[in-house]
């Protein structure tokens, strides 16, 4: 048998090791959605059509009381503004997990999966790299929509961040929950019936709650329990530098939960997946 | 000291400094693996050593990919025990990772990034800090004869390079371990012959371990370590010499169809 003097080896991962990992996944995000300018162009048509052309067609039909955090009466463009600002990041989020997807068909997801960095982890960075994204598109839609009017207080522009931030996490970590039970790219279409447009109109994006309740009770508890009800209502407060404690709770922990089932759904021992023998991984 | 044993000093053990015996550099571990009620793979059990080429020899549908998805941690283990080096992938999978190089059968590269650019989102995928990662992707593109393109897009590239791409991104990290699963399927004869020319240079003057799971017999050598696998069994393991031997065969090629058709017939594999 051959021997051998031996040497310790590091176990582990330094400060910095987790640091240079976190830049690496957010650069190569970034370089992604420079790539795809048309994925930025159409992230901002979208929500500008709302804004444009269905928020003035609904002026004079929807009125708006005064409701907090607004303390006049308000045009409804200026209404649905928070609003379409959730609706970029609820498209960024399902994008993200669409190219999640695309990814493991493609083989790309499994550079990031061998990475010997711990898998939670490694899904946070990718989380944070497409929050980061969305935010981008969210600061120009608000650029285009002050010329529109739609000018909350200077300080709100700088309020509303971690707001974002919060709102992006929590719908990229829903989108990242999707993805993993996703087999093919083909089912993608699924998400957009039963999640993004239920998520959407089920929520105080387009019309405030309690014209929703007058319609119908039924459909105003189920507004209540939407996570992006809360989401949309913590952007609202937070552009007016106002904070809306129970959305605030309901969307952390919404975040917690989602996180935590898409860290065990991309976990080889527990995935949600169950991978066939010549399907694609995780 | 040589390439060996520059690799095999570096193992793990508890009591840094003394002499220790020497780890395989990949060591499975009576692993069996079902999708469903359908099993992929039952009670397989061999080691890769440091410095060797192993060939993986199985059909297509032999569970070559899900024994590379179990060492990889892309699948969970179900029964059985993998280690690198004596990391138990299950346990400590940071550090049997860290250890491991992996090309995978389809392309794992992003096709709209540069080559440059590809290396240097792996480097930081190991924490590699971005200096050090484009002096080491220099290095490994310069090494591969792709100096001149670092900057296109992966997308430009043929097939061959691409591989060669592949394997000198999974070097990157300098694993001690190297597994390649079928990755020269696709390619021309001399793309192909490359390709192993260059990972076998690897095994003897960098002391990797490699695992080259293949059903191309032309991509054997008599020096080289053999498992065979066949509908999710082991049925050989040891030198090339020696599976012939003890299938009483002339050739790897007719040792391959004895032991396969032995397992066929019987569903077991040959005593």
């Amino acid at each position: 048998m051959s021997t051998t003097t031996v040497t310790p080896e590091r176990s582990g991962f330094s400060v910095s090791e987790y640091i240079v990992c976190l830049n690496g996944i957010v650069w190569r995000e970034a370089l992604r959605f420079l790539h795809q300018r048309e994925r930025f162009v159409s992230a901002l048509v979208r929500p500008l059509v709302w804004l444009f052309i269905f928020a003035a067609g609904f002026r004079q039909v929807l009125g708006i009381s005064i409701i907090p955090p607004y303390e006049t009466y308000i045009l409804y463009e200026v209404y649905i503004a928070p609003g379409l600002m959730a609706m970029i990041q609820l498209f960024n989020g399902m994008q993200s997990s669409l190219s999640m997807v695309y990814d493991r068909e493609m083989g790309n997801m499994r550079t990031l999966l061998v990475s010997p960095l711990p898998r939670g982890y490694l899904l946070f960075c990718k989380l944070l790299a497409g929050t980061a994204v969305s935010l981008l598109q969210v600061y120009a839609f608000l650029l285009i929509a002050w010329f529109w009017d739609i000018t909350p207080p200077t300080i709100g522009y700088l309020t509303v961040l971690p707001a974002l931030v919060l709102s992006g996490l929590m719908l990229g970590a829903l989108g990242m929950l999707i993805s993993a039970s996703i087999k093919q790219l083909e089912n993608f279409a699924g998400v957009m019936n039963f999640v993004i447009f239920p998520m959407f109109f089920a929520s105080s994006a387009l019309y405030p709650l309690w014209r929703v309740q007058e319609g119908s009770p039924m459909l105003y508890y189920v507004c209540q329990c939407n996570p992006f009800t809360h989401a949309v209502e913590l952007i609202r407060f937070a552009l007016y530098g106002k904070m809306n404690w129970v959305s605030l709770a309901v969307v952390g922990g919404c975040t917690v939960v989602f996180m935590i089932g898409a860290i065990l759904a991309y976990d080889p021992s527990r995935g949600l997946v169950r991978r066939g023998p010549g399907g694609g991984e995780a | 000291m040589t390439a060996t044993d520059a690799h095999i000093a570096s193992q793990p053990s508890p009591d840094a400094g003394t002499v220790a015996t020497v780890q395989p550099a990949l060591s499975i571990g009576n692993v069996s693996h079902s999708y469903g009620p359908r099993r992929a793979l039952i009670d397989v059990n061999f080691t890769v050593q440091p410095a060797s080429f192993t060939a993986l020899l199985g059909l297509n549908g032999a569970g070559k990919s899900t024994l590379f998805s179990l060492v990889t941690r892309l699948f969970g283990i179900q029964n059985g025990q993998i280690k690198i080096f004596g990391h138990d992938i299950s346990r400590t999978p940071g550090e049997a990772l860290r250890l491991m190089g992996v090309v995978f059968q389809p392309r794992t590269l992003d096709l709209d990034l540069s080559l440059t650019q590809n290396l240097l989102y792996h480097a930081a995928l190991h924490g590699i800090s971005r200096r050090e990662a484009r002096l080491r992707s220099a290095e490994v593109l310069g090494r591969i004869g792709l100096a001149d393109r670092a900057s296109s897009k992966v997308r430009d590239l043929s097939g061959g390079q691409m591989r060669r791409l592949e394997i000198a991104r999974a070097l990157l990290h300098r694993p001690r371990l190297l597994l390649l699963d079928e990755a020269t399927v696709g390619l021309d004869v001399k793309a192909r012959a490359d390709i192993l020319d260059h990972v076998r240079q690897l095994v003897t003057e960098q002391g990797i371990g490699v695992l080259w799971a293949t059903h191309l017999f032309d991509e054997i050598m008599p020096g080289d370590d053999l498992v065979v696998l066949h509908q999710g069994r082991m049925l050989a393991h040891g030198p090339m010499s020696r599976v012939i031997a003890d299938a009483a065969a002339q050739d790897v090629n007719t040792a391959f169809m004895r032991l396969t058709g032995t397992a066929t017939l019987t569903g077991k594999p040959p005593t």
